[in-house]
């Protein structure tokens, strides 16, 4: 198929289902505790009826507040297209490796959290004191990971971390297990999903992500919304395109190849989403200051992992 | 290219007269003189390196007799040329308008001519004598800028600091040079790399320049000087300290230990590395824990220096287990990001003088709002502290990537101890490029953002047209760098051949994507990342603002229903810090915090009180002290003796003298 039409299919597919796996969770989570929950499209409705309305802004607001959304938003929509999700031989993958991924997320981390400070208010403060305390231990274990898994390839490239680990039987190793558990912490806590912090939350001081976003409404509040969305997912992608390739193309896909990628890959993201909920309803938040032993552990675990792989020889 | 080298000088010297003949009325003439002579220096150094000329040398009959000045410009002291000229240039126009509001510009100008001539000099310089000479005019002609402000508190103290710990780094220099002279029987460089030394000299050669260079980077545990010196400085004197002197230091480093040391131990860069990922990780957090913005600044250019020295630790590491590829990318990692902080950080340093100028502030928790107030300098200030977070799509981001490279493959060097280290300083790096986003998120949130503090952060104005332009010149410069990186890495490419004549040179990649080690290891491309946010983003302006809605309300803010007008309810920095104090800080500072909440009806105020120690200076500088201090006193008590004791004491020390020089033989 023709590439660039791939691409925009690849852009498109994860801007699209991000909603949906938003929806799944919360509709798996509301089962779980034995209400009936919103609609499993209730995302996308929120979405739009936010779109359509004005937007308020407080009056200090500068250009930084209305023009953080869009790169916010932009800036993790890249990072998302460039995970492989149905097929590795896409251009847009090329764009950045794994780092530049990491750091496109740490783009966008930096202009909301700058947003959050905009205005002047105690409550944007806090939230944008503690999104940087969480990333800044979230962010270094993220990059063990990746140290890890492109000290096995030789590579940090993401479609060639796909191609390998689908290619070529790796087998069972200390350091992989290690570094999925790193990254499934490190993913929980840049989501902001409980036990780090609550995304139904609107009680004050539990806030992080919240509490940032405290001041925006109508389509920025969309974007920024959409961007979390999309943030997650692209967590899920990640973590099935280096653990769980299998049923990805390798390379361009044909028609085949594309239809047998596509539907394992949504097949995997709802596997993804219902095993989240079914963690998130069975642990309870904790204290902000916990959150630095948590990830901590992360960054330790991806340290140790990436440790035993430059002392092991065959590598 | 000698012949633009000579009237680069000549323009630096030329402005020194000036200075020193008109006083302040020469401003204007001396600071044009500096950025011409700057501009000049720098075509040349580029026009060098990019034709790939022949190596250029000549020698002046000045200096020691039978010696003289040897003078030679090679591709490495081209390429820091660039960096210390086109800084210069910049830094010169800006100081057109900042330097008219210096207090006392006598004491600034004839010096800072004087001290830019010395850093050339210090490039070119190649034989021992004249580099020794040139060293110690660039560090003293910068201790008498750091005193320009000399009626402020603290800069007395700041600048005996940087006197004492700049003597100690000549003096190391001083006996480095000694060893390899004595092992060539010459002070030219040229006929240094012949020195064959043996092993125990070659361990106290490499600790000798690692002291002389460390010591004026700011690498830990050398760094005490540093932030208080660059932070009392006047900020465009501040920008060059910080900006581009350390680099001239990380020259010296490479020039001694690359070149004229010969081929390294592969413990040097165990140690190097070490070195430079504690330097790093303890320079960001020092930094977090600031609010005053150049003080924090400066904290930041000790950072750095631990990032580059990261680099160059790896390239050692490489070079030694012979694997060149991967040394050469290390070290044009190590030499990239000399660049590129050179750019940020004097662009942030001008903006924290354009910030001064406007406000009179340098405290940022007296700041806040000034996004409003001074719009292009926010702009710019922006583009700088994202660029020094190390994220994409600006340089920061690209140097340190390659630097990860080379870390990558820290697995392949055959030394257990090194494969233990390299992934450790790896953590070490991503944490400190983490905290590096913490600490601008929190500049830019307080200094710029958020609601003015201070009557002099609202009433701010924003400054003249000749001290912004310069600022986003640097701010350009950032962006291009960042989007078109191949270019740097192109010139580099005869700097590792000039070191390593033998070794490969990085395969030639093409303009858009940066895949020094070839596509499918890795590659990125600031261009293609630039274009696609951009695009994205655009798109995204025009569907949602056609389609959906696009109208606006401005109203008070929110703030979950009990928004307060006082602008003392706002964040502050070392709020906005606290988490970072108590996760690291208990840890590495032994912060802690007192409360001192009063009881119910009390009328005094609650207050909070922070205490901070500094383990380096508590651990080092303290017991340093004290001991030189008990030792002169002690010795004292040789200043009053009779006419009888002197003469018995010095022949005493003949006798002894003489026996050394007999045990000698």
């Amino acid at each position: 198929m023709n590439d660039m039409v791939l691409n925009v299919v690849q852009l498109l597919l994860v801007a699209g289902l991000a909603p949906l796996l938003t929806g799944l969770v919360r509709k798996v989570k509301a089962r779980l505790v034995g209400r009936v929950g919103p609609q499993l499209f209730q995302p996308y409705r929120d979405l739009a009826r936010l779109l359509r309305k004005e937007v308020v802004l407080a009056s200090n607001a500068s250009w930084l507040f209305r023009a953080s959304p869009y790169l916010i938003f932009a800036a993790i929509w890249l990072a998302a297209a460039i995970v492989p999700t149905f097929a590795t031989g896409l251009t847009v993958s090329r764009a950045g490796d794994l780092i530049a991924v990491v750091a496109l997320l740490g783009t966008a981390r930096f202009a909301l959290a700058l947003a959050g400070m905009d205005i002047g208010t105690s409550f944007g403060g806090i939230g944008s004191s503690r999104e940087m305390m969480i990333a800044s231990l979230a962010e270094p274990a993220m990059l063990m990971v990746t140290f890890t898994v492109a000290l096995l390839v030789h590579s940090t490239s993401l479609p060639h971390i796909a191609d390998f680990f689908l290619l070529q039987a790796v087998g069972v190793r200390v350091s992989l297990g290690l570094g999925v558990v790193s990254l499934v912490m490190v993913a929980i806590a840049e989501n902001a999903r409980i036990p780090i912090d609550n995304p139904a939350t609107h009680l004050e001081l539990t806030m992080v992500h919240e509490a940032m976003i405290l001041e925006y409404s109508g389509r920025h509040l969309a974007l920024i919304e959409a961007g979390a969305m999309l943030k997650l997912t692209l967590y899920v992608s990640l973590i099935a395109a280096i653990f769980v390739p299998w049923g990805m193309a390798v390379g361009v896909p044909d028609a085949r190849g594309f239809v047998i990628g596509l539907s394992s890959y949504v097949v995997k993201v709802a596997i993804g989403g219902v095993l989240l909920a079914a963690f998130e309803t069975t642990i309870a938040k904790m204290r902000v200051f916990r959150v630095a032993e948590f990830l901590g552990a992360a960054l330790l675990l991806g340290t140790l992992a990436a440790i035993f792989l430059y002392v092991s020889r065959d590598v | 290219m000698l012949a633009a080298l000579l009237s680069s000088l000549m323009g630096y010297a030329s402005a020194t007269l000036v200075a020193i003949a008109a006083q302040r009325r020469g401003l204007v003439l001396v600071y044009t003189l500096s950025a011409m002579a700057g501009t000049i220096g720098s075509i040349a150094a580029i026009g060098f390196l990019a034709t790939n000329a022949m190596p250029v040398e000549t020698t002046l009959p000045l200096g020691l007799p039978f010696v003289g000045v040897h003078i030679r410009v090679d591709a490495l002291a081209a390429y820091f040329l660039i960096v210390v000229n086109t800084a210069a240039a910049v830094i010169s126009l800006y100081a057109l308008e900042y330097g008219g509001h210096d207090e006392e510009p006598e004491r600034v100008l004839p010096f800072y001519p004087a001290f830019l001539a010395g850093m050339n000099l210090v490039l070119v310089a190649s034989d021992a004598f004249s580099f020794l000479v040139s060293w110690e005019f660039m560090s003293l002609s910068s201790w008498l800028l750091v005193l320009a402000n000399h009626k402020q508190k603290d800069t007395g103290s700041g600048a005996f600091l940087y006197l004492i710990m700049a003597s100690l780094g000549t003096g190391a220099l001083l006996l480095a040079f000694g060893l390899l002279s004595a092992a060539s029987g010459s002070y030219i460089f040229a006929s240094m790399h012949g020195a064959t030394l043996g092993g125990l000299n070659r361990a106290i050669l490499f600790a000798l320049v690692l002291i002389g260079t460390g010591s004026k980077a700011g690498m830990v545990p050398l760094h005490v000087w540093l932030p208080p010196a660059h932070a009392a400085a006047p900020s465009h004197v501040s920008a060059l300290m910080s900006g581009i002197m350390t680099k001239v230091a990380i020259y010296g480093l490479v020039r001694l230990l690359f070149d004229l040391a010969g081929p390294p131990a592969w413990w040097w860069g165990a140690v190097v590395l070490l070195l430079g990922g504690i330097t790093a990780l303890l320079g960001v957090l020092y930094a977090v824990m600031q609010h005053d913005l150049k003080r924090l600044l400066a904290y930041h250019t000790v950072e750095n220096i631990g990032i580059i020295l990261i680099g160059l630790g790896l390239a050692l590491a490489f070079r030694a287990g012979h694997l060149d590829v991967l040394a050469v990318l290390a070290l044009s990692a190590a030499l990239f990001h000399a660049l590129n902080h050179a750019t940020f950080k004097s662009l942030l340093f001008l903006g924290s003088g354009a910030i001064l100028i406007a406000t009179g502030e340098r405290d940022m928790e007296h700041l806040g709002g000034l996004i409003h107030r001074m719009p292009t300098t926010a702009f710019v200030f922006l583009i700088g502290a994202v660029a020094i977070s190390a994220l994409p799509p600006f340089n920061g981001f690209v140097s340190e990537w390659l630097t990860f490279q080379g870390i990558l493959n820290g697995s392949l060097l055959p030394q257990w101890l090194l494969k233990f280290i390299v992934p450790v300083v790896g953590a070490m790096l991503a944490l400190a490029a983490a905290l590096a986003a913490v600490c601008f998120v929190k500049v830019y949130g307080v200094v710029f953002l958020g609601r003015p503090r201070r009557p002099e952060a609202e009433q701010a104005h924003e400054v003249g047209l000749w001290m912004v332009a310069p600022m986003a010149a640097l701010a350009a410069l950032c962006a291009a760098i960042g989007v078109l990186p191949q270019a740097i890495l192109d010139l580099l490419r005869p700097v590792a051949a000039v070191l390593w004549p033998d070794a490969p040179s990085l395969p030639a990649g093409d303009w858009l994507w940066l895949a020094p080690l070839g596509s499918d290891r890795s590659s990125y491309s600031g261009l293609v990342v630039l274009t696609a946010i951009t695009l994205l983003a655009t798109l995204l302006v025009m569907a949602i603002h056609r389609l959906a809605s696009n109208r606006v309300r401005r109203g008070p803010a929110w703030d979950c229903g009990f928004p307060d007008p006082r602008p003392e309810t706002q964040y502050t920095a070392s709020s906005f810090a606290q988490p970072i104090r108590r996760i690291f800080g208990s840890v590495a500072f032994g912060a802690r915090e007192e409360i001192d909440m009063p009881a119910p009806g009390e009328t005094r105020p609650a207050r909070l009180a922070v205490s901070l120690h500094d383990p380096v200076w508590d651990a080092a500088y303290l017991p340093a002290g004290n001991a030189i201090a008990w030792m002169a006193t002690r010795i004292n008590v040789i200043q009053f003796q009779t006419v009888r004791r002197y003469l018995s004491l010095m022949f005493g020390a003949l006798v002894l003298l003489l026996l050394l020089v007999a045990l000698g033989q």
